[in-house]
Order: structure tokens, then C-alpha cells, then sequence
């Protein structure tokens, strides 16, 4: 069953088009990992699917539904989605616990104790339990990615998109966060990332994308778009990555 | 030694002042204390409506201010005739001195002679303020308000969050500890310029002032009055260092909070 597709999203900002056309189609239980260099337009496409932005042209359907209608409420829509940022985003003047349980309580009308029980339980299972009545500043970055994850994982989504989620960690963070991600899919969230952790990408995606120049050049398992890229521009690409040593 | 240079800084600028020609006549019609003690009942009275203007128009101020800052930032082409209205009622009394809006509301509503429409300077004297200081705080409000980085916004809309929910929780939270400073900056300011009520007749210090000079021809109940609106301030001034210095604590230790 398809949760999330995209058909032929168009996105330019001023004569600066990003996304020329883009179809993508992520599955239940899927993991689709977004690749491509700076620019290329992974950052916007997931922009667009969480419906942070208007799309110019195409279509992104939610469980079949076409939530670019000018008729749908997007608020209505965002709540059935989970986001989480490079810059974890999580709100200075709130606490962890009230991070986590703002969006269930507000959005969704939980009781707080059902949130709050929730949310701890949450926090417990990424060892942030004894983090609860602190402030966002007071945690490590990687501690803070995680937290983002947990609290847009709380409003219990249909799909949970990650944007580029370790890039502005210190590498020796980038791990607890990616573990949290992979234990994540194995429970069966549906996932779309945009990711430069190739190596991540090859063990816990089911299909990866690559993008550039706001074009999906080709899409694939991992295997075959990591290992046998079609695509000169995909070739290319992987060989800058491995040079880099990410790979 | 700063306190050494300030002992002689006073020094040399009080014998400057006592020994000029004209001091004992100055001293005589400004600093009379008998003229004082005999003024201060007045004028303390008088200082309460200030107190009242300064009170209910603060609190006004503040809602108009946030109203209005929030019709500026609101996004999209369906709002534009509101934030053009916001923004032109801004221009206007931002740039309009507040003596001449006195007036004119003090004045020119009455003068209409509509029913319903109050007539007393107090009422009238307050809403002059409330228009001027609202246009200023306004600005206050929607600078606090764009200094939360976009991203704080994209966070709370990916949550299902709508734009009055996200404002409310996660917006105007962030901005008023901005703008707190700035915001305390102003009410100083306030504190002052309620004593231009008493051009509209209203009996504030002072009006009392005034009142008082006329009858002795003596300008002490004016020091007296300039005095006690100095004491009033002087509490809220050092609250607004004090919040400053706090900010900038934060600020420095890279703490959002």
C-alpha cells in the first residue's frame, strides 16, 4: 500500500526552479533514502511533501488522498505526518517533556497525562527519561536530534520524513542518532530521508533516490543505485562521496 | 576614584550655579522648600491619576502594540488590506508628535458633540497615548516577532500546529523575551509622557503644578512635580537595566533562553 506519493512535483523559488518534475512513491513499512548532492533539491522535495511548502505544479497524495488540493486543510494533513530537521528545531522556551507532548495535546486533544505517559515512555526508550524537565540548550546535539525524532514521532504519523538529520552533528554523534532512525524502521514507520550517510542508506533503506538538479535520476534498492549506478551523474556523484570517504 | 571625580564634578558645578549673579532669585522662586512642602499634597494627588493613566493606558498600549504587530506579520495576499491598514496606522502615528494627537483627540472628539462619545481628558488624554505608545510597541513587538528564526515556524506547522497556535505557543513566547528590554524601555518613556494629559485640563500632577505657580508665581511646584515623576521612573529604569544585562547574559552564554 502506497502512503506518501509524489507526482510531478514542480518548485521554483523566483526563477531559481529546484524540483523539475518529481515522482516518487514510498510504500508502508518502506524506507526510501534521498540522495544527491547540495542543491539538488532534497531538502525542498521533503519540504513539499510535508506541505511546508506550496508546490508549482504535481501532486502529493497522503494514503491516496490528494493533499495539494487547494481544499484540503494542510493543517489537517501536517498533523498526519512527522518531520524532523537538520537543526533538530526544537523549541528553546519548552522543556523536553513539553517538546514531545505540545503537538499531541494541542493538535490531537490527548489528555496531558496520556501525553505526558507517552512522551516518557518515549524518552525512556531513547535513554533521555532522566531529560524530561530540561531545556533544549542543556542537551548535546545528538541528544537533541533524537528528542526531535521522539517528538515527531508522538503525534504517531503515517509517514516520518528526515532531513538530512546528522549533518549538523559532531561525527562522533551521528551515530546514536542514525540508530535511533534504523531501530525506528525496523518497527515499520514509513521513512523518507534525505541523507548524505551512504553507508546508512545502503543497510536500512529499501529503495534509494537520486536526485540532481531537481531531476529523480534514477531509484532503486540500494544495491543497485549504490553499487551499479546507471547514471553517469549518479556515478559521478558516488565517486565525490567515496573520494570524500563517506562511503 | 569615579566617585572622587563625580564629588568633584558636582562640586565645581554647584559653585558654578551659586555663585552666578542671578542664583539667590533662582533659588528663590524654584527651590523654595516652603513653597514645596506646601505644594506636595497637590501634586502627589495629582500624580495618582497619572498613576491611573499610566496603568490602564500601559495595559492598553500592550494589547493595541501585540494587535497590530500581528496584523503586520501576517503572511499571505488575503491580509494585505490589513497589514496596509496596520502599517499605515503605524506610519502615521509614529511619525505624528504626541502633543498634536493630544489635541486632536482631546479637542476634535468632543467637538463633534456625538452622544456616547466621552468627554473627559482623562478617558481621552489616555487614548491619545494608547494610539502613539501602541504604534511604537508595535514595532517592538513585530521586530521580537521576526527575530524567531523561520525555522522554530516550520517546526511547529510540521506538527499539525495552525499559524494562531504556533504564534501563540511558540512564536510570541520566544519574541516577548526578545523584546522584554525594549518593551520596559518604553514604559519609561510612558511614565513621562502621561503628564501631557494635564494640556487636555485634566487635574494630573502637573495640571496641579501649574495651578499652584499660577497662584504664588512661584516655579517650585514645577521641580516638585518633575521630582516625583523622577522617583516613578527610576524603579522601572534600573528594572530595565537589570533585564537587559540578563538578556545579554543569556545571549553571550549561546543560550536561546
Amino acid at each position: 500500500m502506497t502512503v506518501l506519493e509524489l507526482r510531478g512535483i514542480v518548485k521554483a523559488f523566483g526563477d531559481d526552479v529546484v524540483l523539475r518534475g518529481v515522482d516518487l512513491a514510498v510504500d508502508e513499512h518502506r524506507v526510501v533514502a534521498l540522495i544527491g548532492g547540495s542543491g539538488s533539491g532534497k531538502s525542498t522535495l521533503l519540504r513539499c511533501a510535508s506541505l511546508l511548502e506550496t508546490v508549482d505544479d504535481g501532486q502529493v497524495l497522503l494514503d491516496g488522498e490528494d493533499v495539494t488540493d487547494p481544499r484540503v486543510d494542510a493543517d489537517q494533513v501536517r498533523r498526519r505526518m512527522g518531520v524532523v530537521f537538520q537543526a533538530y528545531n526544537l523549541f528553546p522556551h519548552l522543556s523536553v517533556l513539553d517538546n514531545v507532548t505540545l503537538a499531541p495535546t494541542v493538535v490531537h486533544g490527548r489528555s496531558r497525562a496520556e501525553a505526558v505517559e507517552e512522551a516518557r515512555a518515549l524518552l525512556d526508550r531513547i535513554g533521555l527519561a532522566d531529560k524530561a524537565a530540561e531545556y533544549p540548550d542543556r542537551l548535546s546535539g545528538g541528544q537533541q536530534q533524537r528528542v526531535a525524532i521522539v517528538r515527531a514521532l508522538a503525534v504517531r504519523p503515517r509517514v516520518l520524513l528526515l532531513d538530512e538529520v546528522t549533518s549538523a552533528l559532531d561525527p562522533e554523534l551521528v551515530g546514536e542518532v542514525l540508530s535511533l532512525v534504523r531501530e525506528v524502521a525496523a518497527q515499520g514507520m514509513t521513512i523518507v530521508m534525505a541523507t548524505h550517510e551512504m553507508g546508512f542508506a545502503r543497510q536500512v533503506a529499501d529503495t534509494v533516490a537520486f536526485l540532481d538538479g531537481g531531476v529523480l535520476l534514477e531509484s532503486g534498492p540500494p544495491a543497485q543505485v549504490l553499487g551499479e549506478p546507471q547514471h553517469p551523474r549518479t556515478r559521478q556523484f558516488l565517486a565525490r562521496v567515496i573520494d570524500a570517504g563517506r562511503l | 576614584m569615579a566617585l572622587a571625580s563625580t564629588l568633584l564634578f558636582a562640586a565645581v558645578a554647584y559653585l558654578a550655579v551659586t555663585s552666578s549673579p542671578g542664583w539667590p532669585r533662582v533659588q528663590a522662586t524654584f527651590f523654595s522648600p516652603s513653597v514645596a512642602l506646601e505644594s506636595l499634597p497637590d501634586i502627589a494627588r495629582g500624580l495618582l491619576v497619572n498613576l491611573q493613566v499610566l496603568v490602564v493606558g500601559g495595559l492598553l498600549v500592550l494589547l493595541v502594540g501585540l494587535g497590530t504587530a500581528a496584523l503586520r506579520t501576517l503572511r499571505g495576499p488575503a491580509f494585505a488590506p490589513l497589514r496596509l491598514l496596520a502599517t499605515a496606522y503605524v506610519d502615521l502615528f509614529r511619525g505624528m508628535p504626541l502633543i498634536i494627537v493630544l489635541y486632536l483627540v482631546g479637542f476634535g472628539f468632543p467637538a463633534l458633540g456625538l452622544q456616547g462619545v466621552p468627554t473627559s481628558p482623562f478617558v481621552l488624554g489616555t487614548a491619545a497615548i494608547v494610539l502613539v505608545y501602541s504604534a511604537y510597541v508595535a514595532e517592538v513587538f513585530r521586530a521580537g516577532i521576526e527575530s524567531v528564526h523561520p525555522s522554530q515556524r516550520a517546526a511547529a506547522r510540521s506538527l499539525g500546529l495552525t499559524h494562531r497556535q504556533t504564534m501563540r505557543i511558540v512564536v510570541l513566547p520566544q519574541a516577548l523575551r526578545t523584546v522584554t528590554p525594549a518593551l520596559l524601555n518604553d514604559f519609561v518613556a510612558l511614565q513621562k509622557d502621561v503628564g501631557l494629559i494635564s494640556v487636555l485640563g485634566a487635574v494630573d500632577a502637573v495640571r496641579s503644578a501649574q495651578i499652584q505657580v499660577g497662584q504664588s508665581f512661584n516655579f517650585t511646584p514645577y521641580v516638585v512635580a518633575g521630582l516625583l515623576f523622577v522617583l516613578l521612573a527610576v524603579p522601572s529604569a534600573r528594572l530595565a537595566d537589570a533585564v537587559t544585562a540578563r538578556a545579554r547574559r543569556r545571549q553571550q552564554s549561546g543560550s536561546l533562553l
